[in-house]
């Protein structure tokens, strides 16, 4: 490949934690004026945004203005790490958040994945990388950690996909065999041309299967940002990665902690969530049984064909005996693959491939929700999307809602090109992924925008009726929900609909607690909940580690030691955290501090959409899908348990047809939303806008004059709770 | 009758924890069960765990996933 540009450095060593300095790559404006900097890392920026996905906002907030969109040359790609991020005492350690605006919810979005990336990316010199401009030709960036050196390289690939482009650069950089796990590669595909679900997939090089893996950075469209900016892969190398490479203050204290956790996963993870042997896809069932599956655009909860997507089918399918850790030392080993799988459609058709996955939301919305019940099928959907780098998730709710549409008839077989697009057209739909991959024809490239511009799309061009569309559509701020039914939970509505990036489960996953545990009885328990578990959660998200190791694995006595929501938040594990923190960075937080500082992220990001036109009241929509049953043969599923709720709510059912029962509920909770919204506003410290007070952000510290002047603009004294 | 998670479930005698969990369809294996305050300390003890008349019992579904 051709030398374009090239810069060296010298690497400075991780201490505590952090390098103290960050990389920063400008692609110039279609011109080649390639750009290189190393710029430092202030205490202000360790003290309010600690790292990973809080340095992505920082330095995206200072890259960008109110006025710039998300394919724009001054958007950035923000990939960080943080911390914690490259131990290898405790699992989940390998994480990293990417930040940029996002093309489908035209905010800022974060997206996170494991792999080597960030680790190596740290142990090269560099706490967090940004990416800005646009390169004049396709590119590939290329961080030599080992001999501090970045280079930008003209791409001479053919096929852009992700699997063939992640295996050749693992063996177009690596010496020998054995040098290939020490490099990583972010790619996205060719469907990221085409489409606003552009995933970044995140590689880790398998030794024993002798195959790069990916990880994805799914959601929110960085891997159309990627694309955008001409970049076909971003590629580091640093081959010495020690237990001590981040330099903590007390590895010992590591050691220990981390051997707890470990002996806990071998001791009860086959008991608990068999995460090593069959990994999220354990949840298949569990899902069906609480109705909370997403089946046919989440009309249903639950399906008889559920025996045919049972995780012991998944687990039959997965290579067993190879734990698979997607950074050093995590025994938790939820990623999966399977042996060699012929596929049987698309450009590779014929070949045998290792498929990673499918998680739990891959199986669920590239199977139930789209009305498949075939891991077949699922597997190859799976491999199909990862490889032209579309996110598994929005393009599962999106298909389903295209499935939907066409079945109610707001579209047709002329307008699909020619495709049945029925649930459970495993051909037509099969087929609909690869024309959005290749940008095919007019109905795939509408499809490839996303839920949001679809309403709007199929409305202009094929005269859908709108009014639907936006009760069916599982969307809110643009983002396709992800993959579990919430309308029976209140407290989920906010899980999903009151978040900063829309409906994905990261945030906060209260269906149990609310609805079956009926422990949030109150709309200030519920607001509590919304406060706490967002707040606990985005915290990971600021170190570098990963959310599983917290509750998908329990001390044994968790369950009976602790009672109440108290159980919920592991309390053990908790204070491995605040410990693991404090003997990386040598310093001494307490666990109230892990919620403040994530608390000061959260704020700041749900300023930074309002100061890109966004971040109000009126952005946190949710559709009624969400919210209860929009059509009668959803209703007569449940025709007992629904009368039920509407004689909860004081509406005697009695004489309404059910149709005038679906209105009233839906009124009933469209009242019930709104006074969630109320309160979970009232408990972040916000008005009744949605926008952070000066008190809050006084409290929290982050009251930067830019801030300060843009919420003096935004706050308006009439919608402040008294 | 008992009161199970705040709703009423009809008692009988004999009635065990596993009966509860069996006719609730509560198939999730990260749950904890409590009866009248007290904990039921061992998962492996639900089927012999028996549930007084009028007894309240909290079973408890732990989050995880995602």
């Amino acid at each position: 490949m051709k030398l374009l540009a090239k810069w060296d450095y010298v690497p400075s060593a991780s201490r505590l934690g952090y390098t103290r300095e960050t990389l920063y790559v400008g692609l110039g404006n279609r011109d080649g004026n390639y750009r290189f900097e190393k710029r430092q890392v202030t205490d202000d920026m360790i003290d309010k945004f600690i790292g990973g996905r809080g340095f992505g906002l920082k330095l995206l907030w200072d890259a960008v203005t109110p006025e710039t969109r998300w394919d724009d040359p001054e958007n950035e790609i923000v990939i960080s790490g943080g911390p914690i991020c490259g131990i290898t005492q405790y699992p989940g350690a390998g994480k990293c958040y990417s930040v940029f605006l996002s093309p489908l919810t035209e905010q800022t979005y974060n997206s996170n994945a494991g792999g080597y990336f960030a680790p190596l990316l740290k142990f090269s010199g560099f706490d967090a990388m940004e990416l800005q401009g646009r390169s004049d030709r396709e590119v590939i960036v290329y961080i030599d950690g080992d001999n501090g050196c970045v280079s930008i390289l003209e791409s001479n690939l053919e096929d852009r996909n992700a699997y063939a482009v992640t295996e050749f650069l693992h063996e177009y950089f690596a010496i020998d065999e054995k040098d290939k796990k020490n490099i990583s590669v972010v790619s996205s595909g060719q469907a990221a041309a085409h489409s606003f679900w552009g995933c970044m997939n995140f590689s880790f090089y398998d030794p024993r299967r002798k195959v790069a893996r990916l990880k994805q950075a799914g959601r929110g469209g960085g891997g159309t940002v990627l694309h955008d900016k001409g970049v076909l892969a971003l590629v580091v190398k640093m081959s010495r990665v020690t237990g001590s490479s981040t330099g903590p203050a007390d590895a010992e204290t590591l050691t220990r902690v981390g051997g707890k956790v470990h002996k806990e996963i071998r001791d009860f993870d086959d008991v608990q969530c068999k995460m090593r042997s069959i990994g999220t896809a354990h949840l298949n069932e569990i899902m069906n049984d609480y109705d909370l599956l997403p089946v046919h655009n989440y009309k249903f909860g639950r399906n008889d064909g559920i025996a045919r997507i049972h995780s012991e089918e998944y687990r039959k399918r997965f290579t067993q005996g190879l734990p698979d850790g997607c950074w050093y030392g995590c025994t938790l080993s939820c990623a999966k693959a399977t042996p060699p799988f012929q596929l049987t459609t698309g450009p590779w058709k014929g070949r045998s491939v290792i498929v990673d996955g499918p998680e739990y939301e891959t199986a669920a919305g590239l199977g139930s929700n789209v009305g498949i019940f075939d891991p077949e099928w699922t597997i190859e959907a799976n491999f199909y999307a990862d490889h032209y780098g579309l996110d598994t998730i929005s393009l599962g709710t999106g298909l389903a809602f295209v499935c939907e549409c066409y079945e109610l008839g707001l579209i047709n077989r002329e307008d699909t090109g020619g495709l049945d697009l029925s649930f459970g057209s495993k051909d037509g739909i099969m087929e609909l992924i690869h024309r959005i991959a290749r940008g095919a024809d007019e109905f795939s490239r509408i499809a490839a925008l996303g839920t949001r511009k679809m309403k709007k799309l199929f409305a202009e061009k094929y005269g859908a009726d709108s009014k639907i569309m936006e009760d069916i559509a599982m969307e809110g701020q643009g983002l396709e929900a992800s993959e579990y039914r919430c309308q029976e939970s209140i407290a989920q509505w906010g899980g999903y609909f009151l978040t900063l990036k829309g409906p994905q489960h990261d945030e906060a996953w209260l269906i149990f607690m609310d609805m079956v545990n009926k422990q949030l009885p109150t709309y200030e328990d519920k607001a509590e909940a919304l406060f706490y578990f967002p707040n606990f959660r985005l915290w990971f998200s600021l170190v570098g580690l990963c959310k599983l190791p917290w509750n998908d694995i329990e001390p044994e006595d968790n369950h009976t030691k602790y009672k109440g929501i108290e159980a919920a938040k592991v309390p053990e594990h908790v204070q491995n955290y605040v410990d693991i923190y404090n003997a990386v960075t040598g310093k001494s937080v307490v666990k109230e501090d892990l919620i403040t500082m994530s608390e000061r992220v959260y704020n700041f990001e749900r300023i930074f959409n309002l100061r890109m036109g966004k971040g109000k009241r009126a952005d946190h929509n949710c559709p009624s899908r969400g919210l209860g049953p929009v059509f009668e043969d959803e209703w007569m599923v449940r025709p007992d348990y629904f009368d039920g709720k509407l004689s909860e709510a004081g509406i005697d059912p009695e004489g309404l047809s059910v149709r005038e029962k679906i209105g009233h509920l839906q009124a009933h909770r469209r009242s019930q939303w709104e006074q969630l919204v109320d309160k979970v506003y009232a408990r972040r410290g916000w008005n009744r806008n949605g926008i952070p007070t000066l008190d809050t952000i006084r409290r929290l510290g982050i009251d930067y004059p830019d801030v300060v002047e843009l919420l003096e603009r935004n706050l308006e004294p009439e919608e402040a709770f008294l | 009758m008992i009161m199970v998670n705040g709703d009423e479930f009809e008692w009988r005698e004999g009635l065990t924890v596993q009966d509860i969990l069996d006719a609730k369809n509560f198939t999730f294996r990260m749950i904890s069960v409590w009866i009248n305050g007290e904990a039921v300390q061992n998962r492996a003890d639900y089927a012999s765990s028996l549930v007084p008349d009028g007894g309240e019992v909290e079973i408890i579904h732990m989050i995880s996933g995602g």
